[in-house]
């Protein structure tokens, strides 16, 4: 066997057997929650009977491990359950969201991601000059914003000054592909100044680092120009730390971009999952606790396949 | 009125002339800025209803937990939601009267102990189905179901025989009470093809629009229900309900059109929303109480000196200035205001009385520790800081108060009800029976004062039966008396439903049942552009 295929086989059978301690952690994590599910979903307004149906007819009243292997078998076989709460079906209810919530991160990094580099790129060029200062200057400002403060000031500017965008940023089936990039403009907006910072910085870091080596110093005695240097000579190998840079912020702007969902009313996973918590939906909870750490270790174990096949030494082990 | 200013009117009702200009204009005719805006808003009433257009509500409180199921709506949007899809056998109406929808006609014996609704004929559901006696039966009777976790269970588990004969329903008490018909117009009680046992969440009923879609705590998507019984309201084709929990979201999308009216409007930007042309703000003083709540049964609490130096050191006024930021009423520590039919305004109005506060501490003998009340943000909005303030207060006339934050999360099943002193709210409920005997009869469930007088229960039964009104009256005040000077209720302030409207919305009026026109304002205005 090649040893890439080798080393990517293990690297997911590894991946699985994290998912299954993390979905161990994830059912444990919600039995420690104060309060019970029946309590949650009635509220203040719950009589000491309807307590007692609701536990009897949500099942609470089974030991927890048998709950959890009721919940794992039935996950293994693609079914999700239903919500606790309203009956929903949650295998549904999750793939609609889902896809909210890939194409709210996938607009964000299409612009996110060539931009930082792009500016990464900037600032290494012009290292310690104005350019360098400016773009480190905004990226850092930026960044240093709490996510809610950008998400306001965005709303007000953009729909307040300078009316060209909704606050409201809901999107529905049956939207047309610009309707939807309209909708979602605001928060894409936001989201990236917050993950620009993070990997145009990493870009600089590496290429400086990079930069410091003899074959550069080589490359810039032949005469090559230096965008030139950098990006033939310097980037190819600063790749693996700028790769899994993006890759981590790939994974926050999947599972951890809930305060934007929430301000803009963005209906996606975030938004689901936190209003289930509230609600004790435990299997609501547990199955997009399980989809946001597969999208993690998924994107985790990609960024290690693609550094070590951007790396000639790893990609030929002795 | 002269007839320049009619014609000013006139053309600023019709879209002509803003309500910028008017306003300018009125004011230079030296008429106030509240007289105009009561003129305009009575003009555009009657102009009449414009038909058509799409009707857009941003609507705070709604979840992905929520269903179309009414049994079990609580929070704000599923209210919103199943007042637009569902219609039930009454309505209370905006004077705090009982309107009649799906029954026609109401009648009792003389003691109160068996109703008779008469069901209008030709009221249709919107799969087609015309809406029997049947039906009406079978939807009081899921709700006594306790597997259907209604809200409404225990209104319904009083009537003992539920009865359909053509065209008539009639329900048996297992105790007289002459407030039914108030009790019948709970929301929960939408009225349901076949009750719906089928499928509670179908979201088919009589009302005056029809579900398209819903997607929970996100929106609701409705159309006109062409073939409903009153031409008189639902006069948008369409209306949507959008969840928009976020304050600042919520205000911006009322702000850029994205929405024609909001719930739930911030104390704190009503100034600065008021001063922006094309918004309207909207009050209207409901029956939402604001508590802090001490067990009657547990030390030290149960000292009713301790409780009445306890009532005399929280500063009302303060609390209504500084927490609700003037949208409310000072409360007097009994659950009742003048929003509810009976009301005693001869009560005094209990003041803030540091002196009387020390006076009684020092008689009850209290030994000086810190009395923990126990609060939570989600308590009420502002609980902490309400909490801090009594704290301040109470320090001034010498009661150690403690303030412990809680988490919101399991708040409603570990501290409230639970713990002998803490922040909590009631949303109100139609009249004074339903009120006191939810949390102040001796056996409710929900008697989170753990208030327990035998003189009380004894009003509270004999009023529910009585049908003078005068003797009625006296004895809720008799039973206020009770609660206000022995009871463990500390009732600070009454809370005002604060909403906001764009100016294009016409047909707007106070309605202090319930939020948002008791959750028929998208279906009772109109757009008038």
């Amino acid at each position: 066997m090649h040893p890439i295929l080798k080393m990517v086989a293990q690297r997911v059978a590894l991946g699985l057997l994290l998912l299954l301690a993390v979905s161990l952690l994830i059912f444990l994590g919600t039995e420690a929650l104060p309060g019970d599910v029946a309590q949650a979903i009635l509220g203040q307004s719950a009589t000491p009977e309807a307590l007692a149906n609701m536990r009897e007819a949500l099942g609470l009243n089974q030991p927890a491990y048998i709950r959890y292997f009721q919940w794992l078998g039935g996950i293994l076989t693609g079914d999700f359950g239903v919500a606790l709460t309203n009956g929903q079906d949650i295998g549904q209810a999750i793939g609609q969201r889902l896809g909210n919530t890939l194409f709210l991160a996938a607009c964000a990094a299409a612009i996110s991601v060539p931009l930082a580099i792009l500016l990464g790129l900037v600032a290494a060029r012009y290292n310690g000059r104005w350019p360098d200062k400016v773009i480190s200057g905004i990226t850092l400002s930026t960044i240093s914003l709490p996510e809610f403060v950008a998400a306001y000031f965005v709303i007000f500017l953009l729909t307040q000054v300078i009316p060209i965008f909704q606050p409201v940023a809901m999107v529905f089936p049956g939207m047309s592909f610009l309707d939807r990039l309209q909708a979602v403009a605001l928060p894409v907006i936001v989201l990236v100044l917050v993950v620009l910072a993070h990997m145009m910085r990493m870009t600089r870091a590496a290429i400086l680092n990079v930069m410091q080596s003899a074959y550069i110093e080589t490359a810039e005695l032949k005469g090559l120009s230096p965008m030139r240097v950098i990006w033939q000579h310097a980037f190819p190998n600063a790749i693996a730390p700028i790769i899994s840079v993006v890759v981590l912020n790939l994974a926050y702007l999947v599972v951890g971009v809930v305060v934007v969902e929430v301000v803009f009313g963005y209906n996606a996973l975030g938004q689901y999952l936190v209003d289930h918590v509230a609600k004790r939906d435990l299997p609501v909870v547990q199955a997009v606790g399980l989809i946001f750490a597969a999208v993690y270790i998924g994107l985790n174990i990609l960024a290690d396949v693609i550094s070590i096949i951007a790396n000639p030494r790893l990609r030929h082990p002795k | 009125m002269n007839a320049e200013f009619d014609y000013m009117l006139k053309r600023t009702v019709r879209g002509v002339m803003s309500r910028r200009e008017f306003m300018g204009r009125a004011s230079a005719m030296g008429i106030s800025a509240a007289m105009a805006s009561t003129l305009l808003a009575s003009a555009a009433r009657a102009e009449g209803p414009v038909k058509g257009g799409v009707l857009k509500a941003g609507v705070s409180g709604g979840e992905s937990t929520n269903s179309l199921d009414p049994a079990v709506a609580a929070s704000p949007a599923p209210f919103a939601v199943s007042m637009l899809w569902g219609e039930m056998l009454v309505i209370v109406n905006e004077k705090g009267e009982v309107d009649p929808r799906i029954a026609e006609e109401i009648s009792s014996n003389a003691d109160a102990t068996e109703w008779k609704f008469k069901i209008r004929s030709g009221v249709e559901f919107h799969d087609g189905k015309t809406v029997t006696a049947e039906d009406v039966v079978a939807t009081l009777k899921r709700h006594t179901d306790e597997k259907a976790q209604s809200g409404a269970l225990g209104i319904v588990q009083g009537i003992s025989e539920m009865m359909a004969e053509g065209d008539m329903v009639t329900l048996k008490l297992a105790s007289a009470n002459a407030d039914l018909p108030f009790l019948l117009a709970d929301y929960h009680l939408q009225i349901q093809p076949g009750g719906g046992y089928d499928n509670p969440n179908a979201g088919i009923g009589a009302g005056p629009y029809k579900v398209v879609s819903f997607e929970p705590g996100v929106r609701a998507v409705f159309e006109r229900h062409a073939n409903y019984f009153d031409s008189s309201i639902g006069h948008a084709d369409g209306a949507e309900i959008l969840v928009i929990n976020d304050n600042t979201a919520r205000t911006a999308a009322l702000q850029s059109g994205q929405v024609h009216m909001i719930n739930r409007v911030d104390p704190k930007i009503v100034e600065l929303l008021k001063g922006m042309p094309g918004m309207s703000i909207e009050r209207a003083a409901g029956r939402g109480h604001y508590v802090f709540i001490m067990h009657a049964d547990t030390a030290p609490f149960d000292n009713n000196d301790l409780r009445m130096a306890l009532k005399y050191a929280i500063n009302r006024q303060e609390m209504v200035d500084k927490i609700l930021g003037g949208f409310g009423s000072v409360g007097n520590d009994f659950p009742i205001n003048a929003a509810y039919p009976y009301f005693d305004a001869s009560i005094p109005q209990r003041e803030f009385d540091l002196a009387k506060a020390a006076e009684h501490y020092k008689k009850s003998g209290h030994d000086g520790s810190p009395i923990i009340l126990r609060t939570a943000p989600g308590a009420f909005p502002g609980a902490v800081e309400a909490a801090q303030l009594f704290q301040q207060s109470a320090a001034a006339a010498g009661i150690p108060l403690e303030v412990k934050v809680e988490p919101d999360d399991g708040y409603w099943s570990n501290v409230w009800n639970v713990e002998p002193f803490c922040a909590s709210y009631w949303g109100g409920r139609p009249v004074q029976d339903q009120m006191y005997s939810t949390a102040y009869a001796s056996t409710a469930d929900w008697n989170d004062t753990r208030f327990k007088n035998a003189r009380f229960d004894e009003l509270l039964v004999a009023a529910r039966g009585e049908l003078d009104g005068e003797k009625r009256k006296a004895m809720y005040s008799e039973m206020a008396y009770l609660v206000r000077d022995e009871g463990g209720l500390i009732c600070p302030m009454f809370n005002e439903f604060v909403e906001a409207r764009r100016e294009e919305v016409g047909g707007w009026f106070v309605d202090p049942t319930h939020e948002l026109m008791n959750g028929r304002a998208l279906a009772k205005c109109w757009l008038t552009a």
